[in-house]
């Protein structure tokens, strides 16, 4: 391995860490009530830890609407892409994350600039949170040049700096996480990755690969189970022989966390940085949560649990809902506030429903680019002489 | 749990939703239906889905041993190709796997090597890569390595392929040509549901390993007059479904119906007729009635969805020249996906579709 290395040290070193700014909500300052307050979070549970995350967090008025805004975004985002599915402009297999928001909105808010993800389908609102537009997200579902993947991807493969992607192979991404975190621990950049995968892709065996590999090395990484519950229309105990996810990396420690609360996971994933930071290695990380539609647009998700089960947890458990109670009662913000995010949001949404249903498709002649970074030949291998397809390099190469 | 028939709505939106893909894609082939059956006595009419139903079926029935799994397979699968099965022969025998590809073929590959007539349905023919390993390594070389003590040939792996209308890079794929690199396995492609069924309850009686690739957008699109009875057809043999003298078109699965359309535009605006020639059988295929043709026709057209460079077309292109090379009027055709992965946006421009299988097949005539 030592020979391998000093290569891989040279192809990293040119690889720095630019620095962006996460978008800021302006607030009104005299709208706000209270600077902050506190709230207890549901216990964790843990394994082969003897301390876990904070159990209470402080919340500022700030953060409070920053997070409500994050959340309502994402939200309107899948209300949006379930719509542009419905008329036919988004076509094949979409996956929305609505009713799992506060998983990756707390995570996020936690994560520093070095900090990478990588996750599996479900993958609109991680995309928006890493720093893509929403107009990003959405024409790479309708398959437009304005997508973030110039519309080549479409629904499962959106990217953006320091995420690496939906992936539409159940499980594939796990050890592509572990391999980003040994870049980070390489580095030395103080980079954290978070891998995420569902209650379904706990079973593939790459998985635990990746857990051995990681505690082999003590690599900064987060395996994050998004347990909502089904793997399609597979119930968790139906799938796992156990379905404490955040037991099943063995040596690996574990915690699970109330994946509906924005602050407990914003908690777990601060708790999960500095562990690793510390060099301790690998996590895994079970965040409880929920899938309110079915598990791609076809399934109409209502056959294999009940209506009630699902009107359930959105009147009860809600993200959003719960999180905007909270911070109206603790008076962090009033109503109006909170009304007027909702309306940008909404304005911000619209406006990029309808570029992203204008914007045109790049030209035919991307069917054959980027294939290789460098072509053997000037035309790909097709057959038909009168209509040959020039390879093309769209993303500039750094010869 | 609820019920198994609330619980199968969902695997019908699916499909519902798969099918409207097949509408949408109506532009890209017609379904040509079978007309000529390979037993005599009753038929239903049956579509793809159906067809593979029915022969799981007769296969449960009849045979003990056999047993069915995969992801949601006791709920008929995400193409309700198992649907009722697990209803009429129980859990025992037809169950859900996790989520899981690697560790179904390896679990499939025990059962078979101890006994069991093992049926594993993989949710789509692109997931079966999780699953090479096991069946590249395990399943293909068994027999041999074990010096002929040991076999996995009672495994049957079935997945959906080929394109679907907008299934993009990891819906779409056709895998045949990694298999048919691999002594050992067989490879089969059905184009419809009486091939299907005859060419599936082959492959599940066959004492090699197969690999059983449906082209999904057939499960519905596809109807025919289906004879009830238990029947085989022959692995390994092709089928000419048209004689002409002008040229052989050859192909498999959702193809071989562009072919029959392609050979019907050169008829009516050429005025030439062609042999179109369904190989069923990828690996071992039918060299003999391949090459009699070309043979007849000195012209050779090989048209499928995967994509050009190391597909199928090239096996059959090199061992057609070696064995016809006197009889050649043109050089061989190739009508293919182009060499890039299976695009999202693009589909239409990337299917092999009759336009560009009907220039191809004027270009091979004027040569
Ligand atoms: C290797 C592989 N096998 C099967 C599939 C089909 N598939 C896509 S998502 C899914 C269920 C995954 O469930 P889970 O991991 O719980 O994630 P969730 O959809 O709940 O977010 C299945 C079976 C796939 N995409 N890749
Ligand atoms: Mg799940």
């Amino acid at each position: 391995m030592s020979k391998l290395i000093p290569s891989a040290a040279k192809f990293l070193a040119g690889n720095t860490i630019t620095k962006v700014t996460a978008p800021v909500v302006a607030t009104n300052a005299k709208y706000s009530t209270k600077k902050e307050a506190t709230f207890e979070i549901k216990p964790y549970k843990l394994h082969k830890l003897d301390q876990g995350p904070a159990t209470s967090a402080t919340l500022t008025s700030e953060d409070a609407l920053k997070l409500y805004e994050q959340l309502t975004i994402l939200r309107r985002i899948e209300t949006a892409s379930g719509n542009l599915y419905k008329e036919k402009i988004i076509r094949g297999f979409c996956h929305l994350y609505s009713g799992q928001e506060a998983v990756a909105v707390g995570m996020r808010a936690a994560m520093r600039d070095a900090d990478s993800v990588i996750t599996a389908y479900r993958c609109h609102g991680w995309t928006y949170l890493m720093g893509v537009s929403v107009l990003g997200v959405l024409s790479e579902l309708t398959g437009r040049r304005t997508g973030c993947s110039r519309g080549k991807g479409g629904s499962m493969h959106l990217y953006g700096r320091n995420f690496y992607g939906g992936n539409g192979i159940v499980g594939a991404q796990v050890p592509l996480g572990a391999g980003v975190a040994f870049a980070h621990k390489y580095r030395a950049d103080g980079g954290v990755t978070f891998a995420l995968y569902g209650d379904g892709a706990a079973n593939q065996g790459q998985l635990f690969e990746a857990y051995n590999m990681s505690k082999l090395w003590d690599l900064p990484c987060v395996f994050v189970c998004e347990n909502n519950g089904y793997g399609m229309g597979t119930s968790v105990d139906r799938s796992s022989a156990s379905t404490e996810y955040y037991t099943r990396g063995d040596y690996v420690p574990g915690v699970w966390v109330d994946g509906m609360d924005v602050l407990a996971t914003r908690e777990a994933a601060r708790f999960a940085i500095e562990y690793c930071n510390a060099g301790k290695g690998p996590l895994v990380m079970e965040m409880e949560t929920y899938r309110y539609s079915g598990h791609s647009m076809s399934d109409p998700g209502t056959s294999y649990r009940t209506r009630d089960e699902v009107q359930e947890v959105r009147q009860t458990r809600d993200p959003i809902t719960s999180f905007k109670e909270k911070i109206l009662n603790h008076e962090l913000v009033t109503p109006d506030q909170l009304k007027d995010i909702d309306a940008k949001v909404r304005k911000e949404v619209d406006e990029a429903t309808k570029q992203s249903k204008t914007e045109p498709e790049v030209g035919i002649e991307e069917l054959s680019a980027d294939i290789y970074y460098k072509n053997l030949e000037p035309f790909v291998r097709g057959i038909h002489p009168a209509a040959p397809l020039k390879h093309l390099e769209v993303q500039p190469r750094n010869h | 749990m609820t019920s198994l028939s609330t619980k199968s709505i969902v695997f019908h939106k699916l499909i519902r939703n798969v099918n409207n893909y097949a509408k949408r894609m109506s532009s890209h082939f017609i379904y040509y239906p079978d007309k000529e059956r390979p037993v005599d006595g009753e038929t239903t009419k049956m579509n793809m889905m159906q067809a593979i139903n029915n022969a799981m079926d007769i296969t449960l029935k009849n045979n003990p041993t056999a047993v069915l799994f995969g992801e949601d397979v006791a709920f008929g699968g995400v193409f309700r190709c198992a649907l009722g099965l697990q209803e009429k022969y129980g859990k025992d025998r037809v169950f859900n796997t996790p989520l899981c590809e690697q560790g179904i073929a390896g679990f499939g590959i025990g059962l078979a090597t101890a006994g069991a007539t093992a049926i594993a349905e993989i949710q789509f023919a692109d997931y079966i890569f999780p699953a090479f390993d096991q069946i590249v390594n395990e399943a293909a070389k068994a027999r041999y390595r074990s010096g002929g003590e040991y076999d996995s040939g009672a495994l049957t792996v079935r997945a959906p392929c080929s394109a679907v209308g907008h299934g993009g890079l990891y819906h779409s794929q056709s895998p045949e040509a990694f298999f048919a690199h691999v002594p050992g396995l067989r490879v089969v492609v059905p184009r419809g549901p009486i091939a299907a069924k005859g060419l599936l309850l082959a492959c599940i009686r066959e004492r090699d390993p197969c690999v059983f690739l449906e082209p999904k957008i057939l499960y519905r699109s596809a109807a025919e007059e289906v004879p009830v009875e238990d029947y085989t057809l022959p692995l390994g043999k092709a089928q000419t479904l048209r004689v002409g003298a002008a040229a052989t078109l050859v192909g498999w699965g959702t193809q071989v119906h562009v072919l029959l359309e392609v050979a019907d535009m050169a008829r009516d605006k050429l005025g030439v007729s062609c042999d179109v020639i369904d190989l069923q059988s990828i690996l071992p295929w039918d060299e003999e009635t391949v090459c009699n043709s070309v043979k007849k026709t000195g012209r050779c057209l090989i048209s499928h969805e995967a994509p050009l460079t190391s597909g199928f077309g090239a096996e059959l292109a090199a061992t057609v020249q070696e064995e016809c090379f006197l009889h050649l009027e043109a050089p061989i055709a190739r009508v293919t996906g182009w060499d890039a992965p299976f695009p999202h946006v693009f589909e239409p421009f990337y299917l092999p579709d009759k336009w560009r299988c009907y220039q191809a097949l004027i270009q091979l005539i004027n040569y």
